[in-house]
């Protein structure tokens, strides 16, 4: 691989010093001049029928500005895929969650609006409502939504190679269950956002998103807009995980009020309405069947799963298909067979969430490894270098993986962890345990079906030749891709860090499918690259032009220009720079022509250097029905071990030490990709431990906030040693590829084996409560006859 | 009816006409525009706003106004000098201890609580120091090393 200057370092973050201040400016900082205020009104039943909504007393509270319902609305559908575009702005016949919104007041204060909003009138005929899966699909189970018989909102059923074939010739079949709870993000940032128009009739949306461009179209296809007369610019944003990838009701609904007002309207939620409108992590219930050979030899995996919608559609139907297609790897694997199914209920709608789809399966599946190595006699860890796939594989599902440093992953944890000391060794109650896991580095096809570009970047160098400012309309929640981006620039036109400005995150910069799927550092970076060389290009043609030299014998970098053999005489060229920099003191002294003069030198000459990149991925996949979903340009892939203590008397687990390692490809920021693979962990181990959110019987969420939905908090996050495994992605800028998402795949599965190891226990269903791992302890101890 | 409070914030002395019912975070946030001070749950779950008041750290939304006047506060907006910014805010920014950052101001604050009162803190002490401040992005493995190493 190439020698790099500044990719693969430590580099500080462009965004860090404003954030570590307090200057870095996040949606609920900024007000504009005569700003309103706006607020939902959202229902408090499950299921109803609305009989007549009478606004005319809110209407006449002082300071109210505007009440919108549906009739201002109106009836546009929208949604995540077109294909699944199930809700309106505001409900128009009937609410089908708690939380579900019915309209809304723009005031001269947020105390005015909501006082508003408490006087708006619905008559409701309560409808019965479903909560569960069994409840919706059950006989004469009242229907959310017309056209969906049984409540059923997708359903998926594959075959790859012969599954029935796979199991009769395997030595071992083991068929378990899992279950997992409903996860919230519980991102730090409750979503917010400004609407206001112009006197030309321009809308610009400021939001808390991680999808401006997505935000860009719903908003001007619900207002009936154009595109181009619509700008969404993200501010910082306080993190996403997944929720925030589509435009919420509150947006809409905002950007309707600011058309009504004519003023900048301002909306917040508050952190219940963050529960209420959900959209995070499905609760999936999966049966696996896996088979084997009596040498360990993989054969066929026979997987059903039903999904726990929610009311309406989300990003459900990319979900039910990832949840299948994201299970095959990282393993070789000839047959496997799918069916899965999402149901609508009455409860706010899941959507995507770190691991889209896969986290759960993967618990499953990895547990079955362990169980086939035990009835064998192999260790865990041998057993999946036994099946792994290898670079340049491609899974029964026509996953390709063009690079797959799986094996270095799995060594390294070994090594790391010392799992070949401790692995058997351990005293009870004390448990160690591994998985692996792999993700995709960007979606390979967009939400809509398009051939638009995925990114497209500009890169502009200042007039002075000084400065390349770096323009994208990529989304900058928190991963560090801002820094990542400027990185490559830099080390693409081989100038030093410190001379590259970069703004991100507003739609007028571009197109950028955004922050999802782990797709920025792949794509973004694909197109900054391209961006990047092709003003470098530009300038090197000048000073071609300008030297009388062939241009393939000149390159940039370190912010000068290097000459193969001897270098020209650039004399006059430097002369030309000195007059033009009259005044300054700074003039260039170096035996080296300086990039900063080069670029004058080419603005002189050819006016503004502009480069532009774009990026989409090449055809991906197979031709079956979903094959879409899963596909992706690379996949990034990690393996874990997880050590851990549990109290056999209280079934209390500990979690004492996580060795994670993962393959990003070429890392481009080795601080930021530890730091995607330590959040990765904690969220996977707030799932496994103890995150959950519960109704009550009337549908509506009992623990709204953060002290009663438990997030992993400094007390609880055991050490984690994160080892970075490089690999040169082909597909990849400078060979990057993913680890957003891929991390947090093995760290529930792996937390699950060190448990069984510890306890001789295998929990089915999350999270790990006490009580739940000590039911599970007796019953382990009733059975075998411990006392 | 508003009540005049006197206070100083970030050594700057403020008198200031409040509703009884404002929050000291959205005194900060609203009316000072001292926008530093986030708000993650306004029920004192998070820990995004808080700030030190008599040299203990609060969660500034469950502090009313009124109840700061005579206080002296320390918002993340005083730490930097005019030497530039302060040491806890550079380990921060040094060590990658910095994500979405929208949980960082708290942090920081609840980190100069700790250092202040606790020069050489054990990992454990460092552990708890933080324990009010939830943080979703970092599994905060770097904070922790952005902490530790500014044990005096």
């Amino acid at each position: 691989m190439k020698e790099f200057d500044i990719i693969s370092t430590r580099a500080n973050r462009i965004d860090t010093p404003d954030k570590a201040t307090g200057r870095a400016v996040f949606v609920d900082d900024i007000s504009r001049p005569g700003m309103l205020y706006g607020a939902l009104l959202q229902s408090p039943h499950a299921h109803a029928k609305i009989l007549s909504i009478d606004t005319s007393k809110a209407e006449k509270l002082k300071g109210v500005k505007a009440v919108i319902t549906s009739k201002d609305a109106g009836s546009i559908k929208y949604g995540v895929s077109p294909a699944r575009y199930d809700e309106t702005v505001f409900a128009i016949d009937k609410v089908r969650y708690v939380g579900d919104e019915i309209a809304a007041v723009a005031a001269e204060s947020l105390d005015i609006a909501l006082a508003a909003v408490d006087l708006i009138k619905v008559e409701y005929e309560i409808l019965p409502a479903v909560l569960t899966i069994e409840e919706a699909m059950k006989d004469g189970a009242p229907l959310l939504h017309e056209g969906s018989p049984k409540n059923l909102c997708a359903e998926v059923h594959q075959e790859f190679g012969n599954v029935e074939e796979g199991l009769k010739n395997s030595d071992i079949i083991i068929t378990t269950k899992m279950k997992n709870k409903r996860q919230d993000g519980a991102f730090i940032e409750m979503q917010g956002c400004i609407a206001e128009f112009d006197n030309l009739g321009v809308l610009t949306l400021t939001s808390s998103t991680q999808v401006p461009h997505y935000v860009q179209r719903t908003v001007a296809m619900v207002l009936g807009m154009d595109i181009g007369k619509v700008r969404v610019i993200k501010p910082y944003v306080g993190a996403g995980f997944g929720i925030k990838a589509s435009a919420n009701p509150m947006e809409l609904a905002c950007c309707i009020l600011a058309r009504k007002t004519k003023k900048p309207v301002k909306m917040n939620y508050t952190r219940d309405q963050v529960f209420m409108l959900a959209r995070a992590r499905h609760q999936f219930s999966h049966t696996i069947t896996t088979g084997a050979k009596k040498d360990g030899t993989l054969m066929a995996i026979k997987h059903e799963c039903w999904l726990d919608g929610g009311a309406y559609t989300s990003f459900g139907i990319a979900t039910v298909y990832y949840t299948g297609s994201l299970l095959g790897g990282p393993y070789k694997l000839d047959n496997m067979s799918y069916d899965g199914y999402r149901v609508y209920n009455n409860k706010p709608a899941c959507g995507a969430q770190r691991g889209h789809g896969a986290v759960i399966a993967r618990a499953a599946f990895e547990q079955q490894l362990d169980m086939i190595a035990e009835k064998i006699g192999m260790d865990p860890l041998e057993l999946r270098i036994k099946n792994m796939m290898e670079t340049g594989d491609t899974t029964c599902n026509d996953l390709n993986m063009s690079s797959f440093g799986m094996s270095e992953c799995i060594e390294a944890v070994r090594k790391g962890s010392g799992w070949d000391q401790k692995k058997g060794k351990m005293p009870k109650g004390k448990g160690i345990g591994m998985a692996c896991g792999f993700f995709v580095s960007g979606a390979g096809y967009p939400i809509y079906r398009s051939d638009t570009w995925h990114g497209t970047v500009i890169v502009k160098l200042t007039e002075d030749g000084g400065t390349a400012l770096v323009y994208t309309a990529s989304a900058e929640i928190g991963q560090g891709s801002d820094t990542a981006f400027a990185m490559i620039a830099a080390e693409t036109l081989g100038i030093p860090l410190e001379n590259v400005r970069l703004a991100s995150g507003d739609t007028d910069m571009g197109v950028d499918l955004g922050a999802y799927s782990s797709r920025q550092t792949l794509m973004t970076g694909h197109a900054t690259k391209d961006a990047a060389e092709h003003a470098k290009r530009q300038v090197l043609e000048v000073l071609a032009e300008q030297l009388k030299a062939p241009v393939e014998n000149m390159d940039i970098r370190n912010g000068f220009v290097e000459f193969k053999g001897a270098a020209p005489d650039f004399s006059e060229l430097r002369t030309r720079y000195i007059k033009e920099h009259r005044g300054w003191i700074d003039n260039p002294t170096s035996e080296k022509l300086s990039f900063k003069e080069a670029s004058r030198i080419a603005f002189l000459e050819r006016g503004s250097i502009v480069g532009t990149g774009k990026y989409k991925p090449h055809n991906l996949g197979g031709k079956f029905k979903g094959a879409a979903v899963g596909t992706s340009p690379a996949y990034g892939c990690s393996a874990q071990v997880a050590e851990v203590t549990v109290d056999m008397e209280t079934g209390q687990v500990t979690i004492d030490k996580i060795t994670d390692a993962h393959d990003c490809g070429k890392a481009i920021n080795l601080t930021s990709v530890e730091g995607q693979m330590q959040g990765s962990v904690s969220m996977g181990i707030g799932e496994a431990m103890h995150e959950e959110v519960i109704f009550d019987k009337q549908g509506r969420v009992l623990n709204h906030d953060l002290a009663e939905y438990k997030i992993v908090t400094s007390m609880d996050m055991p050490k984690v040693e994160a080892i970075v495994v490089e690999s040169d992605e082909p597909n990849g800028p400078y060979g990057a590829k993913e680890v957003g998402e891929g991390a947090i795949m093995p760290t529930i599965p792996a937390i699950l084996n060190a448990v069984y190891d510890a306890a001789g226990v295998r929990l089915n269903e999350l999270p790990l409560t006490p009580e739940r791992v000590y039911n599970a302890i007796q019953e382990y101890k009733e059975k075998n006859k411990i006392k | 009816m508003k009540k005049i409070i006197h206070l100083t914030i970030n050594e700057l002395d403020h008198e200031i006409a409040v509703e009884p019912n404002k929050t000291l975070a959205d005194l900060l946030r609203y009316d000072l525009k001292l926008t530093g001070t986030k708000k993650g749950c306004d029920t004192g779950d998070c820990g995004a706003c808080t700030v030190i008041m008599n040299g203990d750290p609060v969660n500034s939304c469950l502090v009313l106004a009124v109840q700061t006047n005579g206080s002296r506060i320390e918002t993340v907006e005083g730490l930097s000098t005019d030497e530039g910014i302060h040491p806890i805010q550079k380990a921060f920014v040094e060590k990658g201890a910095i994500q979405c950052g929208y949980c960082t101001p708290g942090m920081i604050m609840s980190t100069k609580s700790l250092l202040d009162k606790n020069p050489n803190p054990s990992e454990q002490e460092i552990r708890e120091g933080i324990s009010g401040n939830l943080c979703r992005c970092t599994g905060y493995t770097k904070i922790f090393e952005a902490i530790e190493s500014l044990r005096s």
